[in-house]
């Protein structure tokens, strides 16, 4: 990037609601079942039928207001949004229009604009090359995922660069995932993203032409697609020409972004207010109930972990704003198995972390290395039963095949080597193969005592105590 | 005997159903025979019998009742009267249907209507215009025609229809019986085809005030399934009243005596009605709704909006006729252009006009407006009267095809019908006499429309039963033409 243009970023997300049933009938929520199945005549816009509101969907918007430090007005009001498609079975979509449930919040330094309660369009599969509409032979319809809650929740443009986008979009899922209200999948698209896009010369206040980028159904993606849009908008701006406002379509395949067809978005929608449903007046018990139902979140959390449970800030974020790295962090803290939490925090964060990445990006609830195991891995380095080397090794041979961390040192024979005789034999034979080192180290260069210590783990092939041994050199070398 | 029963009021039937008298059987068998003679066009659908597990025991037990065809009834033809549902079998029973069952009647069949509630004579379905029992030559009003005229032409016992903007009212008029719109909430939407959604009711017509009540019983009540509903609280009491001491009634000035446009006979029966009142001891003052008369501007604003988006649902994806198309909007185009009837389209016309960004402001926020200084118009009357009275339809039934032409004379059947529904309150049309038409020719009914504050359709039923009995309507329809 430029540094003559500043990115200005906000984002639309989506959030299908877990409610038990659908926003505005009894037909129960799903995903993977067989196509048409969770339908009533209600979700299927039969002529004659009325939606009714589903108070539990309600209860979960004003939990997300809550966790947005939104405020939440006296009165929410559906709207009707008019538009023709085959996945919107009444030829409109029952959404909040100018009466939100929830306006004006702040999260994680990013204004919330608003968050608004909606409908879900059922699932179309477009049958043929494209995978879309046009030029496909037919397409088919499952209305089981149509009628699912969803919340809509639009941040002000104060995102000023892709990593944030996806840092701040990736704090807002463990939010989320820890109220419960949603399973935030962004593969199965229980959470989805839409960026709106621009730049500006840095220094100004003025906002640019903006255009809004869709599809991007991993928080990789998100990242990836606004990195695409800035450097394209940057190229023309720097061309001399303007930004045409649109909307535009990401291809996770290539990278590239292609503008939808105008049919395909430039809609009147026709908004008036739902005249089928009644205002909602959320009450003080509905928002006390709202308050009252919300877990510890993640920003609390990592507060939590940095205050009480001493672990350095950076760890604890990296658990906390990770929902999912945060359970299995709770969890082997409660099997403890002697290791202190920071030791913990420390090999969750850092190795496992790595370790599932390069498994091929493996949620840690689904990870064969068990909380538990990491924990008893953590106690063994910890209280130096085996060496941190050692203990890589070892994690690597839990992510690969799960199992016991104790059976694992004892079947490798990775145990410390605790014999003292046989260290000094090994730190001697160092010595006389450095003598360099063994020079400088004499004359006082602390550095040097490094590579007569890689000799050691070489030979030891890890499993020696490094403090243990850097004593044993200086005691060899009287470097005290 | 068959023509002695068809006669009987539905109270009266149902009391010798129960006491043993009279066999439901034999009861819904007349009129299974009458109707299916049906020489009105008033039914598109008829039963070949009572409804199994109906005739409970009820308050309407053994009582056969023509339902409008907006109703959907599962597993029968429900059609709205448009093309576009031609075919449709509804996969559930609307609640007003579920809840006459439960009182014990049986659907005896559907009726003719415009097509989706849009219209004044009944000459938009798309099934043939439904003739007024009193001259065939002549409209049963609209849009409940079919059940206004299966009525009044002694082919069903009472019925059911919805009214938007006079749908029961100006029908039952101009068919001589009685036909009520409750307070917007007090019966049930749920699986009624929806028009105009924050307009539309559902209400009863019948030959008698007493039958209306004993159909409003049945239908009133708050339903799970429709969110605006609320139920009549108290419920509905059957009517007593034989005087009308201690009652109050307004003329509103816009919609009688200045009221342009009502027939010089309509105005002579209303005159004499209003004297009857005041001989029955009633309170009669002139008063004012000033905003009354912008109730059809209003109105055909806001109830085409609504339709433009309640009837894009019929776009052959899911249910009733698809036409082809090389792609997808050629298959909406041509399944709405095929399926739809050009009043329909002039209203999702004006409808999606009104709505529209830039519009919107101009026309359906202007409308709305109007409606709420409507609806305080009304509220500043009823804090002087207990009642407003006004002629129901500013003339009788008019020529088939007099109209068809001009959508504005159209619209203007409905001038003092309007307002009722944009303010969500109550009026009743009771007979109040027979009167001839501008142009000459035979007497034909006149309706008096009474209204009053939200839910007061009881006190609002026992007054039109005094009113009822001191005119003593006794005219049946000779028919023919």
């Amino acid at each position: 990037m430029s540094g003559a243009y500043e990115a200005v970023i906000g984002l639309e997300i989506h959030v299908q609601l877990s409610t038990r049933t659908k926003m505005f009938c009894g037909c129960e929520l799903s995903f993977g079942d067989e196509p048409n199945v969770h339908t009533c005549p209600v979700c299927l816009g039969h002529p004659g039928t009325l939606p009714t509101l589903n108070e539990q969907a309600i209860h979960y918007a004003l939990m997300i207001a809550a966790a947005l430090g939104c405020e939440v007005p006296p009165l929410n009001e559906f709207a009707r949004k008019n538009y023709f498609y085959p996945d919107l079975p009444k030829g409109y979509q029952i959404s909040q229009f100018d009466k939100p449930i929830a306006v004006g919040g702040s999260f994680a330094d990013v204004g919330i604009t608003r968050a608004h309660l909606e409908e879900d369009a059922a699932k179309l599969t477009h049958v043929g090359a494209s995978g879309r509409i046009h030029g496909s032979g037919h397409s088919l319809v499952d209305f089981n995922r149509g009628g699912t809650p969803l919340v809509e929740i639009v941040t002000e443009p104060d995102i000023r660069s892709a990593a944030q986008a996806r840092e701040w979009a990736q704090l807002l899922r463990a939010t989320i995932r820890q109220l419960g209200v949603s399973d935030v999948n962004m593969e199965e698209g229980s959470l989805r993203a839409d960026g709106n896009i621009s730049l500006r010369p840095e220094g100004s206040e003025e906002l640019g032409v903006k255009t809004e980028l869709k599809n991007m159904n991993s928080f990789r993606f998100l990242e990836r697609g606004i990195e695409a849009e800035l450097e394209r908008q940057r190229e023309i701006l720097e061309s001399g020409e303007a930004v045409v406002q649109q909307t535009l379509h990401f291809h996770p395949e290539d990278g590239s972004l292609t503008p939808l067809r105008s049919k395909e978005y430039a809609h009147d929608y026709r908004y008036f207010p739902e005249p089928d449903l009644v205002p909602v007046a959320p009450t003080e018990a509905m928002l006390a109930a709202a308050r009252e139902a919300m877990p510890e979140l993640p920003l609390a959390r990592r507060d939590r972990y940095i205050e009480q449970v001493g672990i350095p800030a950076e760890a604890a974020a990296t658990l906390a704003f990770q929902a999912e790295y945060a359970e299995f962090f709770e969890r082997a803290l409660e099997a403890g198995d002697g290791a202190s939490a920071k030791a913990i925090a420390n090999w969750v964060t850092g190795e496992l972390v790595a370790a599932l990445r390069d498994a091929g990006d493996v949620d840690p609830g689904d990870s064969k290395a068990t909380p538990e195991a990491v924990a008893a891995l953590a106690g063994m380095v910890e209280s130096k039963a085996i060496s941190h080397g050692s203990g890589k090794r070892v994690l690597s041979k839990l992510v690969a095949d799960g199992g016991d961390p104790a059976a694992i040192v004892e079947a490798e024979g990775l145990g410390q080597i605790s014999d003292s005789g046989e260290l000094e034999k090994i730190v001697d034979a160092a010595i006389e193969a450095e003598p360099e080192a063994a020079e400088q180290v004499r004359q006082g260069n602390q550095k040097a005592i490094g590579r007569i210590m890689g000799f050691v783990m070489k030979e030891t092939q890890g499993r020696a105590d490094g403090g243990a041994v850097q004593k044993l050199i200086r005691g060899r070398l009287g470097a005290g | 005997m068959a023509s002695e029963l068809l006669e009987l009021t539905v109270a009266r039937a149902a009391e010798r159903i129960r006491s043993g008298e009279l066999s439901a059987g034999e009861y819904f068998d007349a009129y299974r025979e009458a109707a299916a003679g049906d020489p009105l066009n008033a039914f598109l659908w008829t039963a070949e019998g009572p409804d199994e597990g109906g005739a409970g025991e009820g308050e309407l037990s053994g009582i056969p009742v023509a339902v409008k065809d907006i109703f959907c009834t599962e597993g029968v033809a429900t059609t709205a009267g448009s093309r576009i549902l031609e075919g449709y079998l509804p996969p559930y029973t609307s609640t007003a249907v579920k809840a006459l069952r439960e009182a014990g009647a049986s659907v005896l069949g559907k009726t003719n209507m415009d097509e989706f509630a849009m219209g004044s004579s009944n000459e938009n379905s798309a099934f043939g215009p439904v003739k007024n029992p009193w001259d065939h030559a002549r409209v049963p009003g609209g849009s409940s025609g079919g059940s206004a005229a299966a009525v009044a032409g002694r082919l069903a016992p009472c019925a059911i229809g919805t009214d938007t903007g006079g749908s029961i009212r100006q029908p039952a008029a101009l068919c001589g019986i009685v036909g009520m719109k409750p307070t917007y909430g007090a019966v049930s939407r749920y699986g009624e085809i929806a028009f105009a959604s924050s307009l539309d009711q559902c209400g009863p017509l019948t030959r008698d005030v007493t039958d209306c009540a004993l159909i409003l019983r049945a239908l009133e009540g708050r339903d799970p399934m429709d969110a605006t509903s609320v139920g009549i609280e108290g419920g509905v009491e059957l009517p007593s009243r034989e005087d009308l001491k201690g009652l109050r009634f307004g003329i509103p000035r816009e919609l009688a005596s200045d009221a342009e446009g009502i027939e010089r006979g309509v105005r002579g029966v209303f005159e004499s009605t209003v004297e009857l009142i005041e001989r029955l001891g009633g309170e009669l003052a002139e008063t004012e709704l000033p905003h009354a008369p912008h109730g059809i501007s209003a109105y055909y604003v806001l109830a085409p909006a609504e339709a433009s988006s309640n009837l894009a649902r019929y776009d052959g994806v899911r249910f009733g006729p698809r036409a082809d198309g090389d792609d997808l909007t050629e298959m909406y185009e041509r399944t709405r252009h095929d399926g739809f009837g050009d009043e329909v389209k002039r209203r999702i016309m004006l409808g999606t006009y009104a709505l529209s960004s830039g519009y919107y402001d101009a026309y359906y926020g202007r409308a709305q407006r109007v409606r709420t200084k409507i609806a305080e118009d009304f509220a500043r009357a009823f804090e002087s009267f207990d009642f407003v009275v006004t002629p129901t339809s500013p003339t009788v039934a008019f020529e088939l095809g007099a109209r068809t032409d001009d959508p504005l004379a159209m619209y203007m059947s409905d001038y003092c019908t309007v307002p009722m529904p944009l303010a969500g309150i109550p009026a009743i049309s009771i007979p109040a006499g027979l009167a001839e038409p501008d142009g000459g020719g035979p007497e034909l009914p006149v309706g008096l429309q009474i209204a009053g504050p939200a839910f007061s359709e009881s006190g609002m039923l026992d007054a039109a039963h005094a009113l009822e009995r001191a005119i003593g309507f006794d005219s049946v329809p000779g028919g023919g033409s």
